[in-house]
């Protein structure tokens, strides 16, 4: 098939088959899909989640066999560039898709392929990444969670903390201290799992912004099939690398604002006023900013996946996507505050609405965007070691 | 098309490379500067540069071009501007032979086109005035009709190259007040005729230019170039274009400025240890790696954009100069803030980037004006 013929055929199916509230924003978090056993979504939700992963349309590149769309690169584009037509929202969104899932296509066994890449498409599974300890944030090689071998299975101890959504997950990946007499970078595996295991306990942590996804994830004895493990036992950190370098380039495209037209434009049309020019030339100054900043991150997506497709193997370089990513969103929501002005000072209650207290409470979740996924000096310095090459 | 160069164009990027670096470019930069010299290039590097073919690269075939695109320019582009190359691509194949490429009638296509593209004739463009700052419609210089023709008179200011060009392209008012879009008029003027006073200008970063004075200079109807009165979009078609390739050559001379620094942190000893150790410097440094990442993809969308010929060539434009000009000056700043007391000094080399920045930064607009102009081509 050619691509056109493609096109009109994508975009005539999309139409028939979404329901008709998948048009346009949605209009609660509620709507936005995850999946998983643990949540309950409205019934168009649900729907539209069902139609797209017959297809195989939640990961579109995905193989056949799995339960992926099979689609071309250029085909998925298409793909997504005719929902984006329609303002149609992803049928599915979370860990599952953009992590755990290329990692296990890429490094996963045979078994652990079969069992966990076809529920993730069909958005049964929702997962969680357990990485960060107390003790170890952004100095991630020093974890101590303890795996020790007993028969066929691990057993677990040890505490995660910044564990987003583990409240709601039903499976984790997990990076755990196999090996503590080795380097702290040897001595570490990748693991699957199941959330329902006897030990798991999990607490939600709250934050400035008044709620959080993340949680504290408490392990004692949690026993671990040994038939879990993805890549080698004492080979994780190799996995834990492979597995950032899909979660940076997601963040950078995840905070993209996907709303069609320019929401900063209106929001300052409406609190600051102007018909051709937006009225204060600060503010449109800093508007035109933001959006040349993303512009250009955009782009050098575009162009980091251009070079992928072209043989160019991505690198330490992946770090400018979280780093530029989390910053530019930061800086846009910093500036979305400044237009509301005093109406952005809302927290609950009268004389705000919806709109302006959910402005504010993401400009204060945004304030963690430069630490968590490892913190913007950390990138600063992944790209001043292993890009430029400066001496330790 | 995918933001990638082709196999040809990294064969391109090599061999450019290599003739730069051969140049030694940096001092003879220098020298040229320090020994006043007239011409203030080598022709016979621009000679060679013709020879290679590189004048030729985004003209049509028929009159001696090698019809290439703006993806090829840019990739040497940069690499002259990794060594800060004074010789005239920009006056002469990015205005002034564009200009007649595109806004010339046939005659004039093929009498200009030929010798220039060998190196052999220099045609620039005037494109600013004396407080035109970077409105392109800003033209006060009057064309007055006086019998089958018209009579320039006016002043236009640093014309790159104009000090040694054969031929400056005019844009003179037919019509209209200062700065109204329509009204504007391209004129081909040689400096030899009555009335013409050129007078070199010393600009910071060293590079060619002329103050171009007219008084009731005669042109001809032979001379204008494009439509009467419709002056301003040609101009503007090829000084957006023209702005791709400076642009690529800013993204060169701030590679070879964050190169040059790089070096340095990794071999300048303060305090027992490399200055490149320190986490201080280690950010800054990344965050320049950053900035020259971005900038070099938003060049390479807009030289596709052109290629393409895509109706948001301006907006591409606006996004890549706004960002080069940011960048560069970030990176030539930084450079000599960490070269510390030795990057102050008109010896060390670091300096020679931080004047080009500036006055890249300027040349069609700076990033404040483009970021303007984005704002405006996206509706606010």
């Amino acid at each position: 098939m050619d691509h056109e013929q493609f096109r009109a055929e994508t975009s005539h199916w999309l139409r028939a088959n979404a329901p008709e509230s998948m048009f346009g924003a949605p209009k609660s978090v509620d709507e936005i899909c995850w999946g998983g056993r643990k949540a309950s979504y409205p019934p168009d939700v649900k729907r539209w989640l069902e139609v797209m992963a017959e297809r195989g349309w939640t990961a579109p590149m995905w193989p056949k066999q799995y339960g992926g769309g099979d689609l071309s690169r250029e085909e998925a584009k298409i793909l997504a560039q005719e929902m984006a037509k329609l303002q149609l929202r992803p049928p599915l969104t979370g860990f599952g898709l953009s992590m755990i899932g290329p990692l296990l296509l890429q490094e996963g066994s045979e078994d652990l392929k079969r069992i966990h890449i076809s529920p993730i498409v069909r958005g049964e599974i929702r997962w969680c990444q357990g990485y960060s300890e107390p003790g170890a944030g952004s100095d991630l090689a020093s974890l101590q969670t303890r795996a020790e071998i007993d028969g066929d299975y691990f057993v677990l101890n040890g505490q995660k903390i910044w564990t987003s959504y583990a409240d709601k997950s039903d499976w984790m990946f997990i990076l755990v201290r196999t090996d503590p007499n080795a380097r702290k970078q040897d001595g570490i595996t990748f693991l699957l799992l199941d959330m329902g295991s006897p030990g798991v306990s999990v607490k939600p942590i709250l934050l400035i912004s008044g709620s959080s996804p993340f949680c504290e994830t408490f392990l004692d004895n949690v026993r671990v099939p040994r038939a879990n493990v993805v890549g080698k036992v004492n080979g994780g950190w190799a996995m834990a690398k492979a597995l950032l370098g899909h979660e940076r380039t997601m963040i950078a495209d995840v905070f993209k604002d996907r709303v069609p037209g320019n929401p900063l434009v209106d929001l300052a049309r409406k609190y600051i006023g102007g018909d051709t020019h937006v009225a204060d030339p600060i503010v449109r100054d800093r508007i035109a900013q933001v959006e040349m900043d993303q512009h250009c991150l955009d782009l050098t997506l575009d162009r980091a996946r251009d070079g992928a497709k072209a043989g160019h193997k991505p690198g330490p370089e992946t770090s400018i996507f979280k780093y530029y990513g989390t910053e530019t969103n930061m800086r846009r929501r910093e500036l979305m505050v400044d237009i509301l002005g005093p109406q952005g000072l809302g927290w609950e209650g009268a004389g705000f609405d919806d709109k302006e207290l959910a402005i504010t409470r993401d400009w204060l979740r945004s304030r963690g965007n430069s630490i968590e996924g490892g913190t913007s000096e950390i990138q600063l310095n992944i790209i001043a070691k292993r890009v430029l090459g400066l001496p330790d | 098309m995918a933001l990638v160069f082709t196999e040809e164009q990294e064969l391109l990027r090599h061999s450019a490379r290599e003739f730069v670096t051969k140049q030694k470019p940096l001092r003879r930069l220098r020298a040229l500067r320090d020994g006043n010299d007239p011409v203030g290039f080598s022709r016979q590097v621009w000679g060679e540069m013709a020879q290679l073919g590189w004048l030729a690269i985004p003209f049509p075939e028929q009159y001696g071009g090698a019809a290439l695109g703006y993806m090829d320019l840019i990739v040497l582009m940069e690499e002259l501007g990794r060594g800060l190359l004074p010789e005239p691509m920009l006056s002469a194949v990015l205005l002034g032979g564009n200009a007649i490429a595109r806004g010339g009638s046939g005659t004039q296509k093929e009498t200009l086109l030929p010798p220039l593209i060998e190196g052999k004739l220099l045609v620039t463009v005037a494109v600013q005035e004396p407080g035109s700052r970077y409105d392109l419609c800003h033209v006060a210089t009057r064309a007055a009709r006086a019998g089958a023709g018209w009579q320039l008179s006016g002043t236009k200011a640093l014309v790159p190259d104009g000090h040694v060009a054969d031929r400056i392209i005019i844009p003179a008012r037919t019509a209209g007040e200062v700065t109204e879009r329509a009204g504007v008029t391209l004129f081909l003027v040689s400096p030899q005729a009555a009335g013409v006073s050129v007078v070199r200008q010393s600009t910071v970063d060293g590079r060619n230019a002329a103050l171009v004075r007219l008084q009731n200079v005669a042109v001809g109807e032979d001379d204008v170039i494009g439509s009467m009165g419709q002056g301003a979009e040609l101009l503007a078609a090829v000084v957006d274009r023209a702005t791709i390739g400076v642009c690529a050559e800013m993204l060169g001379s701030m590679a070879a400025a964050f190169e040059m620094t790089l070096d340095y942190l990794k071999t300048r000893t303060q305090f027992g240890v490399l200055i490149g150790t320190f986490q201080a410097l280690k950010h800054r440094a990344a965050k320049i790696f950053v900035e020259l990442e971005l900038a070099r993809s938003a060049v390479m969308a807009a030289a596709q954009a052109a290629d393409a010929q895509q109706p948001q060539l301006p907006r591409l434009v606006s996004l890549a100069k706004a960002r080069c000009a940011d960048a560069f000056i970030l990176t030539a700043n930084e450079g000599v803030q960490m070269h510390g007391g030795i990057g102050m000094t008109d010896e060390h080399d670091i300096g020679f980037f931080l004047k080009r920045a500036r006055a890249a930064a300027m040349i069609f607009g700076d990033a404040a004006f483009h970021r303007n102009r984005y704002a405006a081509t996206g509706g606010y």
